[in-house]
């Protein structure tokens, strides 16, 4: 396998974890959704915990993406 | 890898010099495109604040939406920081305007004026980077301006049995050291991943249309999925700017309080 087919393969290999921090980043507002329509008056006061949950879930996807962009368009080793 | 012919997605985040500037210390100081935009932010900022500190008596529209700004981000940090963190507003205020607007300038589509390119400054990792690193030296100089030596504290959780105080020490130093590389990639990425995604599918598109025929139809398709995804993009950029500013006062708080 010639290199630059190899680095395609691997920047979509890399690109799975952006599926998983999908299903991490669901499951933060899915879980905020349940418990607040169980206690709709604490849902306001939760929102800030909310997004700091959402962003640190959605961070290691963004990590992946970027870890697929970098294989992407890395320079052909030589 | 882009191609002769293709799009070129990642195109729209090269840092071009507008006017060629003067060599300090042999690096070349240029005036870019960058800066330009970045100019352009500043001044529709000051024009947004200006419009809005009338100190009316009866506030109009206008005065409503700058004060909703302000209370928004007051509420911010009087949440994480408490009555404490007043002094820290201007600098929370300042981050969360300046990437709110930085994000939504570069999701106009302002690219349909010929000769205009518009140019997303938070997409590049040495702005968000300097953003941050500016609000991780303010934790750091508060933290031991306010609490001296004590403030290695932070990094030993109430109740940690001594055993397992060197593991810890070194975990929460760790997590506390990636602080400000995970606040810059993240606002950085975020904007990079939307931008480059609606330039894909626009490269579907033009290619589409080109190729004539049936596939009309993928354009079609391309173009609606482009429209949802601009909106989801525009939700990104005040959720991205919003949990920056949170995430820069929540680490104030540790400097500010000590837990």
């Amino acid at each position: 396998m010639d290199l630059s087919s190899a680095q395609v393969i691997g920047a979509g290999l890399a690109a799975i974890g952006v599926g998983a921090a999908a299903t991490g980043v669901g499951n933060v507002f899915g879980s905020f959704l349940e418990g607040a329509l169980r206690n709709p008056s604490a849902a306001d006061g939760q929102q800030g915990r909310l997004f700091i949950g959402f962003a640190a879930a959605e961070l290691l996807g963004l990590i992946a993406f970027a870890v697929a962009m970098i294989i992407l368009y890395a320079p052909p080793a030589a | 890898m882009a191609e002769k012919g293709k799009i070129d997605p990642m195109h729209q985040f090269e840092v071009q010099p507008i006017i060629e500037g003067f060599e300090l210390f042999g690096q070349q100081i240029n005036f870019t495109n960058s800066a330009l935009w970045m100019f352009v932010v500043l001044g529709l900022i000051y024009l947004f604040m200006m419009g809005g500190m009338k100190r009316e008596l009866v506030p109009g529209r206008w005065q409503i939406m700058v004060e909703g700004v302000v209370g928004f981000v007051d509420n911010i940090i009087a949440t994480s920081i408490g009555p404490a963190g007043k002094k820290y507003t201007p600098w929370v205020f300042t981050l969360f305007m300046f990437i709110l607007f930085a994000n939504l300038l570069g999701m106009m589509p302002l690219g349909i004026i010929p000769g205009i390119h518009p140019f997303t400054v938070t997409s590049q990792f040495t702005v968000t980077g300097i953003l941050a690193i500016i609000s991780f030296s303010i934790v750091l100089i508060v933290g031991f301006w306010k609490h001296k030596l004590k403030f290695f504290s932070l990094f030993v959780p109430h109740g940690t049995p001594l055993p397992m105080i060197p593991l810890i020490f070194m975990v929460e130093l760790l997590s506390f050291m990636v602080r400000p590389f995970s606040l810059a990639l993240r606002l950085f990425v975020a904007m990079i991943a939307g931008h480059i995604l609606i330039k894909v599918f626009a490269n579907f598109v033009i290619q589409a249309i080109d190729a004539g025929g049936a596939s009309i139809l993928v354009a079609i398709l391309s173009i609606i999925f482009i429209a949802f995804v601009s909106a989801l993009e525009l939700l990104v950029c005040a959720i991205q700017a919003y949990v920056f500013a949170l995430l820069t006062s929540l680490y104030i708080n540790d400097a500010e309080n000590l837990h």
